[in-house]
C-alpha cells in the first residue's frame, strides 16, 4: 500500500524539481491531446513554449510576457498576503474594474489639459478605488462577521454592471459617434501609461509589480506584520495570544489586495488597453488567484508563476493562428498544467512510502 | 529607445518581405488572418464570420491560406494577436469586433504593407478599411411582418446594449410595423449582455407573459425561439444566422449576416493588387444582409408585401428611414421625402416618435 | 408604466425554472462543503454536464439519458478534483479554479459538432384537472420533471443531514476530520463520495440549462451560473431549505428585473441588473446575526498521521 509520510521540512530538492516535472508531464499529456486533434504534438509544444521565448519573433513576444504577466503578478501578490492569513478575497476582478474606472475617470476629468501631475493622480485614484471596493467586504466582515468570499465575489458582478453603465454613459467618448467606450488614454499624453523604453514592454505597471514583489518579500520575512500574517494563517489562536488584532489584519490584507488590484486595473486601462469599454475586464482577477497558489503564496514563486501563465497565453495564441488549434484545446492544456503543478506539489511536503498493511 | 523601435519596425518589414518572398515561391499564396472576439462555436456573430472565412478558402483553394484566433479579448491581447499574424506574413487581416478598433489602427501603423479590415468601426487609415452591414434594412422587413402578424398588438424586443446599432434596428422595425398597424406597441427589454442564453430565454418568456406575440431579438442565441415554441402562438425571427431549425414556426424569417461576398472580394483585391482603403456599409442589395426564407406561417399577402419591401430596399428605390419622421420627444427629424444621412444613422441615440420608454443611459 | 401587466402567477412559475440550475448545483456543493471540502470548480462541472447531457440527448433522442449522462459527466470531472485534493493533498481553492478552466475548455472541445442543433424536448407534467387549476396549476403542477427532482434532492439532503447516521458522520467529517478519523470513520472515502455527488448535481444543473431552459448548446453557455451557486451555499449558511429559498430569491430577482423593464418602469437597467447581488449582500449582513457558521474543517487538508 502506498502511504504518504509528512516530511519534517519541505524538501528543497522537490520544491525546485516539481515545477519542472509538472511542465514535462503537461508536455506529454498535452502532446497526446494535440495528437488526438490531428496536430503535430512536437510542433505544438515547441510553438507554445519555445517560440515566445527564443523563436524567430521572440523580440516581440518577450516584452509581451511582461505586459501580460504584470497585472497577474501585481494582483496575486496582494491576494497572497490575505490567503496566508486565511482571509479570502476572491473578488479581485471587481477591484481591478473599479480601480480602472476611478483612475481613468480622474484622467478623463482633466482632458484635454496636459500636466505631469495627472498621471500620479490617476495612480492614486486607481489604488484608492480598488482599496475602497475591497473595504466593503472588509468592513462588513469586521462589523458583522459577514463572509468575505461571498461579498467580494458578489461585488465583482456589481462592478461589471457599473463598468457597462460607465462605458455607455458617464465615461463615454463624446466624440465617439455614440459608440460605447471612453476616450483612448493612449492618445492623451498626460494620462498615458506608455512604455518607459519603447518596445521593451516596460510600463509603470511592470515596475510596480517588481517593486511589489520585493516589498512583499521583505514584509513577510523581515517585518512583524508579515510574521503576524503567517502566524494567523497557521495558528489563529496562537496569533491572538501573540497580540495580533484580527480586525486590523483583515482591514490591512483586504485593503492592500484591493489597492494592488485597483492599481493593476489603472495601469492596464491607461496603457495596454487604452480605454474603458464594456468588456474591459478579461479575468485577470480570477487568474491571479491561480497564480498566487501556483507560486505557493511566495513572492518569488508568484513572479515566476505569473510569467509562466503569461507564456502559455501568448504561446497558445501563436499555436492557434499558426497551427489552427482551437482556443479550447489551449484552455484544456492550461488546465492540465495547473493540475500537474498542484498534484506534484505533494512531493515537496510528503514522502511516498510503500508499506505493508499493519494490523490495527 | 528609438533605436529599439526602429529595429522592431525594420525586422517587421523584413519579416513581411520574407513572407512575401516565401509566398512567391509557393505561387503567391495569399495569407488572410481573422481575429474573432468570441468562439467560432457561438452559433451567432463569430460563427458567421468564420463561415465567411471558410467561403474564402473554398473560393480560392490553394491560392490562399487562412488563419484565425478565437476568443480574443479587446485591448492588448487583440493587438498582440494582430501583430503576431502580421509578423508571420499575413497579407490581409480582418478584425471582427468594434472593440478591436484602436488596436487595429495601432498595429496597422507598424505594418504599412499589411492590409487591415475592421468591422463596425469608424477609424480608417491608408491600410485600414472599415466595413459593416445595414442590418436595419432587414429590420424594416421584419417590422412589416411583425406589424401584420401581431394580434395582441404587442411586439417584444430583446436588446443587448443600448448602442446606435441596436437602437437603429428598433427604430427601423417600429417605423415599418407602425405603418401597417397603427396600434402596434413595442416592449423593449435590455439584457445588458451580448451572450447569456439563459438570460435571453428569460427575457423572451417575460415578454410573452406580458402579452407579446411577436419577439424580435438583437442577441444571438436561439433561446428566445425555444421559449416561443414552448408557449405556442408566438412568432420569432432568426438573428445573425438563419436559425432554420425553428422554421416554419415560431421562426418565420431571419436576418442573416453574410460576410462571404465581401471577404472574397477583398481577398481578391489583395491578390490583384487593387486593394484600397475604403468604408463599406452594405445592406440587402449587395447581399451582405440576407433575409431568411419567409415561412408559410405568414399569410401569402403579407409575405408578398415583405418581399416587395425587400426588393425596393435592395434596388435602392426605398430607404427605411424616409421622412416625415419625428423623434420621440415630438421634435422634427426628417421632412417629407427626406432620407436619413449615414452620419446620423451611425450615431443614432434616440427613439422615433411613438416608442415608449427611455433609452438607458 | 403599467405594473398590472406583470402576472404574478406566471412570474412565480418562471422564477422556479430560472432558479433550478442554481438550485441543483448549490445543493450538491452544500453536501461537499458540509463534508469539509471547498470545490470552486462548480462552473466547470456544470458546463461539462451541459455538453454531456446535450450530446447524449441528441444522439439517443432521449432527454432522460441526457440527464443521466450529465450527472455522470459532472461526477467524472469532479474525480479529477478528488485526485488533486484527496490523493495529492493539493490546495482546494486553486484546484477548484483549475477545474473550472479545464471544464470550460473540455466542454467546448466536446461540443464542436453540436452547435446549432435542437435537443429532443423534455415533456412537462400535464395532469388533467390539476394542471389546469388557476394559480396553483401553473405554479405547482405544470413543470418539467427535473424541476421537481431538484426540490426532492433538497428535501432528501435535508433529511439525510438531519435524521440519518450517514448525515451525522458527514457533518462530523466536515467539522473535525481528525476526531472523525479517530472514531474510525473513513474521512477520505466520505469526502470522495460527497465530491462525486456534488459533481453529479452540478452536471444536472448544467444540463437543465442546455436541455430545458435554453435549450441549445453554445460554448460557455452557463455564463457564470456556477459562481452564483457557490455564493448561494454561503448565503444559505449551509442549510438545505435556505438554498431553495435563496435560489428562488435569485431567480425571482432576475425575472422580476426583466418584468419591470418590459412593463416600462424607468429604473436604470444596469442598476436593476446588479440588484440581485446587492440584495444578497444585504440579506447576508442581516443573516449574520444568526450564529450558523461554516463547517469548521472547510477547505482544510486532511492527512492521517497515524
Amino acid at each position: 500500500m502506498i502511504v504518504l509520510e509528512k516530511r519534517p521540512q519541505p524538501s528543497q530538492f522537490w520544491s525546485l524539481a516539481t515545477p519542472i516535472a509538472a511542465v514535462v508531464a503537461t508536455m506529454i499529456f498535452g502532446g497526446l491531446l494535440f495528437a488526438v486533434l490531428g496536430k503535430n504534438p512536437v510542433e505544438a509544444i515547441r510553438t507554445i513554449f519555445w517560440d515566445p521565448l527564443l523563436g524567430e519573433f521572440a523580440f516581440y513576444y518577450r516584452p509581451q510576457l511582461l505586459i501580460k504577466g504584470a497585472p497577474l503578478v501585481l494582483i496575486a501578490i496582494g491576494l497572497s498576503l490575505g490567503f496566508k492569513a486565511g482571509i479570502w478575497n476572491i473578488g479581485a476582478e471587481g477591484q481591478y474594474i473599479i480601480g480602472a474606472l476611478t483612475g481613468a475617470g480622474v484622467g478623463l476629468a482633466f482632458y484635454p489639459m496636459e500636466s505631469w501631475i495627472i498621471f500620479p493622480l490617476m495612480v492614486l485614484a486607481g489604488a484608492l478605488g480598488g482599496w475602497a471596493w475591497a473595504m466593503i467586504p472588509a468592513l462588513l466582515k469586521v462589523k458583522f462577521g459577514t463572509n468575505e468570499i461571498l461579498v467580494s465575489l458578489m461585488l465583482v458582478y456589481v462592478a461589471e454592471q457599473l463598468l457597462a453603465s460607465m462605458s455607455l454613459g458617464l465615461l463615454k467618448n463624446p466624440e465617439g459617434f455614440g459608440f460605447p467606450g471612453s476616450r483612448n488614454l493612449q492618445q492623451y499624453d498626460s494620462a498615458h501609461n506608455a512604455e518607459l523604453i519603447a518596445g521593451s514592454g516596460m510600463h509603470w505597471g511592470v515596475v510596480a509589480a517588481m517593486i511589489t514583489v520585493i516589498f512583499a518579500y521583505v514584509l513577510l520575512n523581515r517585518h512583524m506584520l508579515g510574521f503576524h500574517i503567517r502566524l494567523t494563517g497557521d495558528a489563529p489562536r496562537a496569533a491572538r495570544f501573540a497580540g495580533v488584532n484580527p480586525a486590523r489584519l483583515i482591514l490591512f490584507c483586504l485593503g492592500i489586495s484591493g489597492a494592488l488590484a485597483g492599481l493593476a486595473g489603472l495601469f492596464e486601462v491607461a496603457g495596454p488597453a487604452g480605454q474603458i469599454s464594456i468588456d474591459f475586464n478579461t479575468g485577470y482577477g480570477f487568474t491571479a488567484i491561480i497564480v498566487a497558489f501556483l507560486g505557493r503564496l511566495h513572492p518569488i514563486g508568484i513572479l515566476l508563476a505569473g510569467l509562466l501563465m503569461a507564456l502559455t497565453y501568448i504561446g497558445g495564441e501563436i499555436a492557434q493562428s499558426q497551427m489552427g488549434l482551437p482556443a479550447a484545446a489551449i484552455q484544456v492544456f492550461q488546465g492540465m498544467l495547473l493540475f500537474f503543478l498542484l498534484a506534484l506539489d505533494v512531493l515537496t511536503n510528503f514522502r511516498i512510502r510503500l508499506k505493508t498493511r499493519e494490523v490495527a | 529607445m528609438t533605436i529599439l523601435r526602429r529595429t522592431l519596425l525594420a525586422t517587421a518589414a523584413a519579416a513581411t518581405a520574407l513572407g512575401l518572398a516565401g509566398g512567391a515561391m509557393a505561387q503567391d499564396k495569399t495569407k488572410v488572418g481573422f481575429v474573432y472576439v468570441g468562439p467560432v462555436g457561438d452559433g451567432g456573430w463569430t460563427h458567421e464570420h468564420d463561415m465567411g472565412r471558410k467561403a474564402v478558402e473554398a473560393e480560392f483553394g490553394d491560392k490562399v491560406e487562412t488563419v484565425y484566433v478565437e476568443n480574443v479579448a479587446e485591448g492588448p491581447d487583440a493587438e498582440r494577436v494582430m501583430t503576431q499574424m502580421a509578423l508571420n506574413g499575413a497579407d490581409l487581416i480582418f478584425t471582427t469586433s468594434f472593440g478591436f478598433m484602436d488596436p487595429t489602427i495601432n498595429v496597422a501603423k507598424k505594418f504599412p504593407d499589411v492590409k487591415f479590415e475592421h468591422a463596425t468601426g469608424y477609424k480608417r487609415a491608408d491600410n485600414v478599411s472599415t466595413y459593416s452591414a445595414r442590418f436595419y434594412e432587414g429590420r424594416a422587413v421584419q417590422g412589416v411582418i411583425a406589424g401584420h402578424m401581431t394580434e395582441s398588438n404587442i411586439v417584444g424586443y430583446i436588446g443587448s446594449f443600448p448602442i446606435p446599432e441596436v437602437i437603429r434596428g428598433i427604430n427601423s422595425a417600429y417605423i415599418h410595423a407602425k405603418k401597417v398597424n397603427p396600434d402596434v406597441q413595442f416592449k423593449i427589454v435590455w439584457a445588458y449582455t451580448w451572450f447569456d442564453p439563459a438570460k435571453e430565454a428569460d427575457a423572451a418568456k417575460v415578454l410573452i407573459e406580458q402579452g407579446a406575440d411577436v419577439i424580435l431579438q438583437h442577441t444571438d442565441s436561439t433561446a428566445p425561439h425555444a421559449a416561443a415554441a414552448e408557449k405556442g402562438g408566438v412568432i420569432t425571427f432568426g438573428q445573425a444566422s438563419d436559425m432554420a431549425e425553428y422554421a416554419p414556426s415560431p421562426r418565420v424569417s431571419s436576418i442573416i449576416d453574410n460576410w462571404a461576398p465581401y471577404y472574397i472580394a477583398r481577398t481578391k483585391a489583395v491578390m490583384d493588387g487593387t486593394w484600397a482603403s475604403m468604408d463599406t456599409w452594405d445592406g440587402i442589395g449587395p447581399g451582405m444582409v440576407g433575409i431568411g426564407e419567409i415561412t408559410d406561417t405568414v399569410p401569402a399577402e403579407v409575405k408578398e408585401e415583405a418581399m416587395a419591401l425587400k426588393e425596393s430596399i435592395a434596388s435602392g428605390e426605398y430607404h427605411p428611414f424616409t421622412g416625415p419622421l419625428k423623434k420621440q420627444d415630438g421634435s422634427d427629424w426628417l421632412a417629407e421625402g427626406e432620407t436619413a444621412d449615414d452620419g446620423t444613422l451611425a450615431g443614432m441615440n434616440f427613439y422615433v416618435e411613438g416608442i415608449e420608454g427611455d433609452i438607458p443611459q | 408604466m403599467d405594473l398590472s401587466q406583470i402576472n404574478p402567477v406566471l412570474l412565480i412559475a418562471s422564477l422556479m425554472v430560472a432558479a433550478t440550475p442554481i438550485l441543483l448545483a448549490a445543493i450538491g456543493e452544500l453536501v461537499v462543503e458540509r463534508a469539509g471540502v471547498l470545490n470552486l470548480g462548480v462552473e466547470g462541472m456544470m458546463i461539462t454536464g451541459a455538453i454531456c447531457g446535450f450530446a447524449v440527448a441528441v444522439e439517443s433522442g432521449s432527454p432522460l439519458f441526457g440527464f443521466v449522462a450529465a450527472a455522470v459527466g459532472g461526477a467524472v470531472l469532479s474525480l479529477l478534483f478528488v485526485l488533486l485534493t484527496q490523493v495529492a493533498l493539493a490546495n482546494q481553492v486553486a484546484s477548484g479554479l483549475a477545474l473550472t478552466l479545464f471544464g470550460l475548455g473540455l466542454s467546448s472541445l466536446l461540443g464542436q459538432g453540436y452547435v446549432g442543433l435542437k435537443p429532443p424536448p423534455t415533456p412537462r407534467l400535464d395532469i388533467p384537472v390539476l394542471s389546469d387549476l388557476p394559480v396553483v396549476g401553473p405554479i405547482l403542477f405544470s413543470h418539467d420533471p427535473v424541476l421537481y427532482f431538484g426540490i426532492v434532492v433538497v428535501a432528501a439532503t435535508w433529511a439525510l443531514l438531519k435524521f440519518t447516521r450517514a448525515g451525522l458522520i458527514l457533518r462530523a467529517v466536515g467539522e473535525n476530520h481528525d476526531a472523525a478519523h479517530a472514531l474510525g470513520y473513513k474521512v477520505v472515502r466520505i469526502r470522495v463520495l460527497a465530491i462525486l455527488f456534488g459533481g453529479a448535481c452540478a452536471g444536472l444543473g448544467g444540463a437543465y440549462i442546455s436541455l430545458i431552459r435554453v435549450p441549445q448548446w453554445t460554448e460557455g453557455m452557463t455564463a457564470g451560473v456556477g459562481w452564483i451557486a457557490l455564493a448561494l451555499v454561503v448565503f444559505a449558511s449551509w442549510k438545505p431549505w435556505r438554498v431553495l429559498l435563496g435560489a428562488y430569491l435569485f431567480g425571482g430577482l432576475t425575472v422580476l428585473q426583466l418584468n419591470l423593464q418590459a412593463a416600462g418602469v424607468a429604473i436604470p437597467v444596469e442598476y436593476l441588473a446588479m440588484s440581485p447581488y446587492v440584495i444578497t449582500i444585504v440579506v447576508l449582513v442581516i443573516l449574520s446575526a444568526d450564529k450558523s457558521r461554516a463547517p469548521a474543517a472547510l477547505g482544510r487538508v486532511f492527512h492521517a498521521t497515524r
